[in-house]
């Protein structure tokens, strides 16, 4: 078993009792809910008869159901089911005392890029949500846990969930990247190389020279991604970036409570002498873009490499990657590079943040959008689409022809009405490209880094970025 | 369940097999995400592999497994299953369509803990295991599938065959205890230590 990792540190403060079935109790510092996956856990805890333990630890948002229209979003929303949905939600928080960042606040936002940008996630915290890319939190050195509706149930009812700890496997990516080459290619890499249920039993702990180089923000596009390879948690160990990044932030304290608060953070740091269960490292130097060619995360390739034909891959995977190259169309032995593009997407909880949108936005200076493409740019919060507008980044989008659009999941999982139709093909900064997931069966996703798909938007197929603006 | 209400223990599961073939069986294909808006679990037993067992205009075409073995009680499932969101709507929504117990090569995690929550024993079996199994039920549907959680084991006809369930859930399964909340509120005490010594999150 791993010893003085962060992963022990967190979950050694963390840790209320061991319970008879050998599980451990844990304290959550901090419950995120959304609209979708709360009502029902809301509606157990009340045939109990039992109240919310610690309402001032836990934050919801609406994001998964957010109209990212400013007419779609009025009230009663067109949508008789999301509209039943915010409507619980209210309920439920008003109930509880809760605070909520519902569709008329100027915080609302996607969990996971909300409870960052205020400083509601911080190190050494447990943080747990209702949906599986709470791993994102890790990048501030957190452990970020997705649970289920009766956990999320246990966690009203009793501040504390049932885990099981976990091995530590400590990944480094080692190398120079291209300034073109983001935290979301670093990651598509690494699950095309350990795949999609690498992880599994394991928390990930990123290090190695191409993460420490990383802003506050890559890393949480990285963090973010851990579920697609298995991984339930995955961090970053906190450093002067994630403090400094803290600084100034709504829920952290001021002076010198922070530098205090600041201490303690860093000591989560794994120490030097720390134990893990296995170690990974992964050749990231010299990296191109990467692309996805199939239907899970995994199945990625540098923009420059050709399609893997299924028979050269192991053979647990070869059915798989035969019914994936027969959805998307591709063809096995040519690159992904002048696959034609329908729709492009920039948002979501991986790719949704304010230096997502500014990288895309120096692809798209002085381009226009092709005439065959839909683009749509989504911002992860409000407050995100503030300071994009602020600074003009929101009119290089608009000016090249994108929808710029009101915050929410959207075109990532399609419940708002966002969606992808037919067999059209989307390029997405989004984290999953299983069928279906952006609205239509025969719809195809190709995942990239913002950047790549504002040079698809500008080219109508893929390319190869750093040739766009080269 | 009420406030002080006995929890079931589960010690075994029995009924007839569904073979569902394929690896990394995602929990979009389980339940879509469409079906998420609904504020109840309560009609999700019908959303079941939903998009898998139509055609385009929306007729069951009655070749999914799930059609082909409509009285099935035990499914047999491949590598990685469940994997995707943590939406527990997934296992609710088998529970609901009638499956009590899922034996397979492996499971993804988050959705090993809902079935646990859910009281659905998941066990796991060596690849070779699980594709004669699925021949097996493939070709005799009549056949009743026993799960035997207390010793990890699997029984169909005269094959018996050694299989795994994790420590944390056969235990919570067989001794009742997967009812977390209880257990969870019996140290409040304790708790409330942790919760002290934390320092606030909002101010
Ligand atoms: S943006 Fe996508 S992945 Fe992230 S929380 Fe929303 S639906 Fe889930």
């Amino acid at each position: 078993m791993s010893e003085r990792t962060l992963y022990d540190k967190v979950w050694d403060r963390h840790r209320v009792a061991t319970l008879p079935n050998g599980q451990d109790q844990l304290f959550v510092s901090l419950h995120l809910i959304h609209e979708v996956t709360s009502p029902q856990a809301f509606s157990m805890l009340s045939e109990r008869g039992l109240d919310v333990a610690y309402p001032d630890r836990t934050v919801a948002v609406a994001d998964h159901i957010a109209p990212t229209t400013v007419e779609g979003r009025e009230r009663p929303l067109a949508d008789e089911t999301a509209e039943t949905m915010l409507a619980t939600i209210e309920e439920n928080v008003a109930a509880a005392g809760i605070t909520y960042y519902g569709l008329d606040s100027s915080e609302q936002g996607i969990t996971h890029v909300v409870a960052p940008e205020l400083g509601l996630t911080q190190p050494g915290m447990v943080v747990a949500c209702g949906d599986s890319h709470t791993a994102t939190h890790g990048a501030l050195g957190a452990i970020g846990i997705g649970i289920g509706t009766s956990q999320i149930r246990d966690v009203f009812a009793s501040g504390c969930i049932a885990a099981e700890k976990r091995a530590v496997r400590r990944v480094d990516l080692e190398g120079d990247v291209d300034e073109w080459v983001s935290a979301k290619d670093l990651m598509l890499r690494l699950l095309a190389d350990l795949g999609v249920d690498g992880g599994v039993g394991f928390v990930y702990e990123y290090g190695g020279s191409a993460v420490e180089r990383l802003d506050v923000e890559e890393r949480l596009a990285l963090c973010n991604m851990s579920i697609e390879g298995g991984a339930r948690s995955g961090y970053v160990e906190p450093d002067e970036t994630t403090v400094e990044y803290l600084r100034g932030r709504e829920h952290v304290p001021h002076g010198e409570a922070f530098e205090a608060l600041a201490e303690d953070w860093l000591s989560f740091a794994s120490d030097d002498d720390a134990v893990y269960d296995d170690h990974v490292t992964v050749d990231v130097d010299g990296l191109a873009p990467m692309v996805t060619w199939g239907t899970n995360p995994g199945q990625a390739v540098e923009i420059t490499e050709p399609v893997p034909d299924p028979a050269t891959l192991p053979p647990g995977d070869r059915e798989a990657a035969a019914d994936a190259i027969d959805h998307v169309g591709v063809t096995p032995g040519e690159s992904m590079q002048g696959t034609p593009v329908d729709v492009a997407f920039i948002g979501t909880c991986t790719n949704g943040r304010v230096s997502d949108f500014e990288r895309a936005a120096r692809v798209l200076e002085g381009r226009t959008v092709h005439p065959d493409v839909r683009a749509l740019a989504v911002p992860g919060s409000q407050r995100v689409k503030r300071e994009l507008e602020a600074s003009g980044v929101a009119d290089v989008f608009v000016d090249a022809g994108w929808e710029w659009r009101e915050s929410g999941c959207s075109l990532c999982i399609g419940m708002n009405g966002d969606v992808i139709y037919d067999d059209e093909l989307c390029v997405s900064a989004s984290n999953r490209n299983y069928v279906g997931r952006q609205g239509s069966k025969q719809g195809r996703t190709v995942l990239a880094s913002p950047a790549t798909v504002a040079a698809a938007a500008v080219e109508g197929e893929l390319v190869d970025v750093r040739e766009v603006v080269g | 369940m009420t406030d002080g209400a006995t929890v079931p223990t589960v010690t075994h599961v029995s009924g007839r097999g569904v073979p569902i073939r394929g690896d990394d069986i995602d929990t979009d294909q389980i339940l879509p995400a469409r079906f998420l808006k609904e504020t109840t679990f309560e009609a999700m037993g019908e959303y079941a592999f939903h998009d898998q067992r139509r055609d385009d205009d929306g007729a069951i075409h009655g070749d999914h497994p799930l059609d082909r073995h409509p009285d099935g009680e035990v499914l047999v499932v491949n590598d990685n299953f469940g994997c995707g969101s943590s939406r527990e709507h997934a296992p609710q929504a088998l529970q609901r369509w009638g499956v009590d117990g899922i034996v397979g090569e492996s499971f993804a995690e988050i959705f090993h803990d809902n079935c646990t929550s859910l009281g659905i024993p998941v066990a796991t079996a060596p690849h070779d295991t699980i594709a004669r199994l699925q021949e097996y039920v493939e070709a005799n549907p009549e056949t009743v599938v026993e799960l035997d959680v207390e010793n990890e084991r699997v029984s169909y006809d005269d094959t018996v065959v050694e299989v795994t369930i994790s420590d944390s859930m056969r235990e919570a399964l067989v001794e009742g205890r997967w009812d977390t909340t209880e257990l969870l509120r019996s140290n409040m005490e304790s708790v409330e230590r942790v919760h002290e010594s934390l320092s606030p999150t909002q101010r």
